[in-house]
């Protein structure tokens, strides 16, 4: 007994540990709650292109000698703008449009950082994601930004569910369709920076996806979506760091893991969702 | 006729004012072309509909239906000609308009339940009523809370509020889509296709709520492919194909040629004890 405190104590005793933990924590709160919309509009492509994108703004802030966060949030935000106004418009599809920008601005950062003498660890860390070496400034900002995007959400709620249901009803409601897309796609790339420090770029989306997408297949309304997927979201990420510390592997990476399990385990045994309860008692109509 | 009788009933003390603007058709269209890219879908569409009626708007597929009903609701923008909902542009008149879509374009997976969609109708309502009025924590109010139970009541799902909306059967669905319309306390309702596939009982319950709406002195406008059904209980019939073919009571413009011009002479039409029935040629 007394072992398996010690097990669990001995990583939380350091300083870096106790806030990579807090971080991932904030981080599962505000990706299920913009990744609830995520699953049910199927906007994790643009969640990943809105993370590539950002590196672009990690490049010149880093060059220039500014705050990164703040950079990527900027290239984010201009990201998502980019895909909503020439997604639709021009002749070309949503997928193509979000294809050609992201990987535009990813190489522009490379292009960037390819400049540079020095820029081998920090820059990577923000590729790879390095939890472990969250200061307490990335907390604070961490915090602000993840308030930023809960108030608003829990704000405009009702409209954020509305238009995601049906987007021709709630135009005609007078709901103001085209902004609160806009806006979605704007906390959607706020929350995206918010994961950046804790998984990386390149493992951001699952943060966002896969916790609610487990969630939406255990529970049925979109509230309860967002908070079994918080949930999920911190579990998963304190099981991740017990592994990235005593296996010593990278610690986004476990933590991603960790939640790909627990999909997984949801998809095969969800009493009512799962692939088993399908085999047994075909649905009629799903 | 029911025109009148409303007016006189809510006729406690109108003043000259009131009264004109009672008389005033709710909606007024007036020579709209409207359609897609190159695409007409409307051509040189007039019509007006009246305080308290029940009508029906008939035509085959593509014809124009429901492009027709984006309109009044100003989601589609006509070319040409002026649409006024209460003497007001659509967008602004919409506020008193509830609007059923087809259900085959609603997402029936999506995790909320039959009173959260209901509860929906209640946004936007009232100018000014919106954005931050409502939140996560407190999502509706008492008053949308009782009406949307009212509304529930109306269409007989009240026992199936909490349901998941994947749960509902074909007709459980349409009635949920016509509650939803009217937790707006509509005073023109249109209703797209809300009789699809209703077995006999549930169509009798969604007609007999059609009349009782329209006696309360409300506009039902209701796109169908149930000619028999207009014939038997609504009171006027618009017949269109990309144009209006005729416009009137359904014993006057169920005719055998304004029916061919609105089907394009593909069916073969058997009036019957106030009924018509529609049976394609070559078949049988």
């Amino acid at each position: 007994m007394n072992d398996l405190w010690h097990f669990l104590r001995e990583p939380f005793q350091f300083a870096f540990m106790q806030r990579a933990l807090l971080a991932t924590l904030m981080v599962s709160v505000v990706s299920a709650c913009i990744g609830t919309f995520v699953v049910l509009k199927g906007l994790a492509f643009i969640g990943d292109a809105l993370a590539h994108a950002s590196f672009a703004g990690v490049a010149v802030a880093f060059v220039m000698g500014g705050n990164i966060y703040l950079g990527a949030m900027v290239a984010a935000l201009v990201t998502a703008l980019a895909i909503a106004l020439v997604g639709g418009r021009a002749r070309v599809s949503f997928d193509t449009a979000i294809g050609i920008l992201f990987v535009g601005a990813f190489a522009l950062g490379i292009l960037i950082v390819s400049r540079q003498a020095n820029y081998t660890v920090d820059l990577f860390s923000f590729v790879f994601g390095n939890v472990l070496g969250v200061g307490w400034n990335d907390l604070l900002l961490i915090a602000v930004m993840g308030l930023v995007v809960l108030t608003v959400v829990a704000l405009f709620y009702r409209q954020l569910l509305f238009t995601a249901y049906d987007p021709t009803m709630a135009a005609a409601s007078g709901v103001p369709v085209g902004i609160v897309q806009y806006g979605l796609l704007a906390m959607l790339g706020i929350s995206t920076v918010v994961a950046l420090k804790a998984v990386g770029i390149v493992l951001v989306v699952a943060m966002l996806v896969t916790p609610a997408a487990t969630a939406s297949l255990l529970v049925r309304r979109v509230h309860y979506i967002m908070a079994l997927g918080a949930v999920i979201g911190a579990v998963c990420s304190v099981i991740g760091l017990y592994v990235s510390y005593y296996a010593e592997v990278a610690s986004g990476a476990a933590i991603v893991l960790t939640a790909t399990v627990l999909f997984l385990l949801a998809f095969l045994f969800s009493p009512r969702r799962g692939l088993l309860a399908a085999i047994r008692t075909p649905v009629p109509g799903g | 006729m029911r025109k009148r009788d409303g007016l006189i009933e809510g006729a406690a003390a109108p003043s000259l004012q009131l009264r004109v603007e009672a008389e005033e058709a709710p909606v007024q269209v007036r020579g709209v072309w409207a359609g897609y890219d190159s695409h007409v879908a409307l051509e040189d569409v007039s019509f007006s509909l009246e305080k308290g009626s029940l009508v029906g708007l008939v035509g085959p597929n593509g014809s124009g239906k429901s492009t027709l009903l984006k309109v009044l609701l100003g989601l589609h923008r006509p070319w040409r000609g002026s649409v006024r909902v209460f003497g007001e542009d659509p967008a602004a008149g919409r506020r008193r308009v509830g609007y059923a879509p087809q259900s085959e374009l609603v997402d029936w997976s999506f995790p909320v339940t039959v009173e959260d969609v209901v509860a929906m109708g209640r946004i936007g309502r009232l100018p000014g009523r919106t954005a931050v009025r409502t939140t996560f924590w407190r999502r509706s109010d008492s008053e949308d809370r009782r009406i949307v139970g009212r509304s529930l009541e109306r269409v007989r799902l009240d026992a199936l509020a909490k349901r998941p909306i994947g749960e509902l059967s074909g007709g459980e669905q349409r009635r949920m889509l016509i509650a939803r319309a009217l937790a707006r306390e509509p005073e023109i309702v249109l209703l797209d296709e809300p009789m699809a596939g209703l077995d006999a009982a549930s169509q009798h319950d969604v007609l007999g709520l059609f009349e009782e709406l329209r006696d309360e002195g409300k506009t039902i406008f209701v796109s169908t492919h149930d000619l028999s059904c207009v014939a038997g209980c609504f009171n006027l019939a618009l017949l269109l194909n990309r144009r209006v073919v005729a416009y009137g009571p359904p014993s006057e413009v169920f005719t055998h040629d304004n029916l061919n011009a609105t089907y394009e002479a593909h069916l073969m039409f058997l009036p019957f004890e106030g009924a018509v029935y529609a049976r394609h040629h070559g078949h049988e």
